[in-house]
């Protein structure tokens, strides 16, 4: 029994059987078809993270942001005026994270590609794009980039799912994609 | 067997033993004693953090939102806390204790220190509870720089790890004694091997817990300017995954355990179960990757090899587990006569017991919705459809609660005429509790898994943005989800309140085993024909069908559900 020592001393010599082999062979050849599924996907697949992350500081990132705004701001939107941009397509785009909003709305073209950089103000925050259910970990200090192409048109929601104090819950900001006019 | 079970007898080296009536083996007085204080104060922790997860079921419950706000961040810090790690900790070092002491039929290393563990584990537990109560630290269990908690909050984390790498060491020492004083022949039992697994990776665990817990607590006192965000979590996962890989351990150990003492059941293969286990000590710390697959700074490479165990090494060894144990089960039961047909040895299993219901139901909860779920999150691209949201509490109450907890309370069921030695009282609430129990995790987990594919965020208060400058509406099978994700949690409150019931009532207020109770109803019954069969090894081994039907039913849903997330991640924008 499994509480007792084992009665053969020279466990280790004895055969296995095969129905344990045979169980660990499978086992083992799915782990491999697993782990080649996941370096594969770097080649065919179409949803990869970039490897690009700058240090940046925060205000120096918060600089670019409002470089941004002031160049592309279109309009203005929700309760508290938060400033709707549409950037050129192919550009390079940001969303900043801050106690408690993504800041700023971003609209961009349908089946464009854009480098959108996040980065956070203060603490970490989640960036969870909805309903496309896209998520990514936002920290302050580091900027991260990575290229994306909206193939569907809508308005989608980024909510925060890094909690991230009192007002978490009430962290949403917006992306609208739009049809090329 | 005429024994004196009430008077002590004395050991050559002065260590108090009584002899167990139903086993024969020596029960050190000192191993006995820690053994209980720590299983009770397990099960309060158990208690009132099962307590505030069930408040916090009922504020996400999308109709009843119980708790304001505040409350709730802070009672869901309070709930990680309690259950994930002091519930845990203390019952893994009761169970560190039995399978040294008590089954190596030897005296408990230095009980003295094993004392001070105990008591400064109490502290930490009742230090960190003190300061998320006060207010100031709802940092959430995981407590990420830069939110920062009160300092006497990580101190209090920090004493209770020091108190644990001390019982640990009591367990080496243990393990010392018995070898040297020959308690035990050959190699140790396989139980006891399992619990060494857990007590190497707990060893990592405190390692990695103190290289990032301590300078967190000097920074919020003041004496260090700056964490990385970045490094503190590789650091901190470190401890906080490893030490979920420690809870894997102890319930393996414990479903070889029952499976042994209640079915006589043997491993298959020493051999194969401890290569097994040995492959969690090799690659499971790698897990810490986990929790980084979408965070910017660490390269594909590292998180395509970390998050996969190396070649997916670890997860090998559990499917040998989940293999091996209901092999084993099948080939005691047929031994004990049950031949019949594929599956007469499961059907005709004492599924009346607590304890093998208990340990079935662990099984099956863990591999199906825990494994093929972890194992799915864990894959480097699927990760960004599932990260932080209620998919990832989904899949760890399947293995924490479904597993761990309930291979736990499984095993109590053992214990308490084992070790307490009091009968067990109300013996139909107890019959009842791991189904209640497991139908309610299994529906936690099954329902946040649902919402989280639908996105809905973890640890939020308010999934319809009430408060929000600008809307969203998750669709309506979320907040579907989330109502039955409340129901299913009222249902494991009550199959947890059953278990705490008949515990604390059998262990306070039960009567005692008697030599004529311990022969009408022995804890371990009398496996007999298994008995007969002295040698491991193929050869020995009857035909096993019920274990290959279950196992191919098991992959052929791993490898479907694997696809199937594939499928959904296709559909996303595309990204690189």
């Amino acid at each position: 029994m499994a509480i007792f020592p084992p009665q053969n001393r020279l466990w280790w010599k004895e055969p296995l059987s095969g129905i344990e082999i045979t169980w660990i062979g499978v086992a083992f050849i799915w782990g491999l078809i697993m782990f080649g599924t996941m370096v594969g996907w770097h080649f065919v697949g179409k949803q990869n993270l970039s490897n690009e992350t700058y240090r940046v500081d925060p205000s120096a990132f918060g600089e670019k942001v409002e470089a941004m705004v002031e160049r592309y701001q279109v309009r203005e939107e929700g309760d508290t005026g938060v400033p709707v941009v549409h950037p050129a397509p192919g550009t390079d785009i940001y969303m900043l994270a801050r106690l408690w909003e993504w800041w700023p709305v971003l609209e961009l073209e349908k089946d464009q590609s854009y480098r959108l950089h996040l980065s956070s103000m203060d603490w970490q925050h989640g960036f969870s794009l909805q309903p496309q259910n896209i998520n990514l970990q936002v920290h302050p200090g580091y900027d991260m980039v990575l290229t994306i192409t909206p193939d569907k048109s809508g308005e989608y929601a980024v909510v925060c799912n890094e909690f991230c104090g009192i007002g978490h819950h009430t962290m949403v900001g917006k992306i609208h994609v739009i049809d090329k006019k | 067997m005429a024994v004196d079970t009430q008077a002590p007898s004395r050991g050559f080296i002065g260590a108090a033993y009584r002899t167990c009536p139903e086993t024969g083996l020596k029960v050190c007085s000192q191993a006995e004693a820690l053994i209980k204080v720590n299983a009770v104060v397990a099960v309060v922790f158990l208690a009132v953090g099962g307590f505030f997860g069930l408040l916090v079921a009922l504020t996400r419950w999308p109709a009843v939102h119980l708790l304001p706000a505040d409350w709730f961040y802070l009672l869901l810090t309070a709930h990680g806390a309690d259950v994930l790690l002091f519930w845990i900790i203390f019952f893994e070092v009761a169970v560190l204790y039995f399978a040294s002491a008590i089954i190596l039929n030897c005296r408990l290393a230095a009980p003295k220190f094993a004392w001070l563990a105990f008591v400064l584990m109490v502290v930490g537990a009742v230090l960190a509870n003190v300061a998320v109560l006060q207010g100031e630290s709802s940092v959430m269990f995981t407590s990420y720089v830069p939110m920062q908690a009160a300092p006497h909050f990580y101190l209090g984390l920090i004493v209770f790890a020091v108190g644990t790498l001390i019982a640990v060491f009591c367990f080496f020492g243990t393990l010392v004694i018995a070898k040297e004083e020959g308690s035990y022949e050959g190699s140790v039992p396989l139980v006891t091997f399992g619990a060494i697994t857990a007590a190497i990776i707990a060893v990592f665990t405190i390692a990695s817990g103190a290289i990032i817990l301590i300078p967190t607590f000097l920074w919020s006192v003041g004496y260090i300017s700056h964490i990385d965000p970045l490094m503190y979590k590789i650091i901190w996962w470190g401890m906080g995954h490893a030490s979920q890989q420690i809870n894997v351990s102890a319930q393996v150990a414990i479903w070889y355990a029952v499976a042994a003492m209640l079915l006589g059941a043997k491993p298959l293969s020493e051999k194969v179960s401890r290569m097994a286990f040995l492959m969690y000590i090799l690659f499971l710390q790698l897990a810490s990757a986990h929790h980084l697959l979408v965070e910017p700074g660490v390269s594909s490479e590292w998180k395509i090899f970390n998050t996969s165990y190396a070649l997916y090494l670890a997860v090998l060894g559990s499917m040998i587990h989940g293999m091996s144990i209901p092999g084993a089960m099948e080939a005691a039961q047929r031994r004990n006569g049950f031949n019949n047909g594929v599956f007469e040895w499961l059907r005709k299993a004492p599924w009346g017991n607590p304890a093998f219901s208990g340990t079935m139901l662990s099984i099956v909860i863990f591999g199906f919705l825990g494994g093929i779920s972890g194992v799915v999150m864990g894959t480097e691209q699927l990760n960004l459809i599932m990260h932080n949201t209620l998919y990832v509490p989904g899949h760890f109450h399947a293995t924490v609660v479904g597993g761990t907890t309930l291979a736990f309370m499984a095993i109590t069921y053992l214990l308490v005429p084992l070790i307490f030695r009091k009968e067990i009282m109300f013996k139909k609430i107890a019959q009842w509790q791991p189904y209640v129990f497991g139908a309610g995790i299994a529906g936690i987990s099954l329902f946040m898994m649902g919402a989280g594919t639908l996105g809905v965020a973890r640890r939020h208060w308010d999934m319809g943005f009430s408060d929000a400058a600008m809307s969203f509406d998750y669709p309506a099978t979320a907040f579907l989800m989330m109502g039955l994700n409340g129901m299913a949690g009222v249902l494991a409150a009550v199959g947890g309140l059953m278990f705490v019931l008949v515990v604390v009532c059998s262990v306070f207020f039960g009567k005692a085993r008697t030599p004529e109770s311990i022969a009408a109803s022995p804890t371990l019954p009398d496996t007999g024909g298994a008995a007969t069969v002295t040698a491991y090894g193929s050869e020995a081994h009857p035909k096993l069908p019920g274990t290959v039907v279950l196992v191919s039913i098991f992959l052929v849903a791993f490898v479907l559900y694997y696809y199937v997330n594939w499928k959904y991640l296709s559909e996303v924008w595309p990204l690189s």
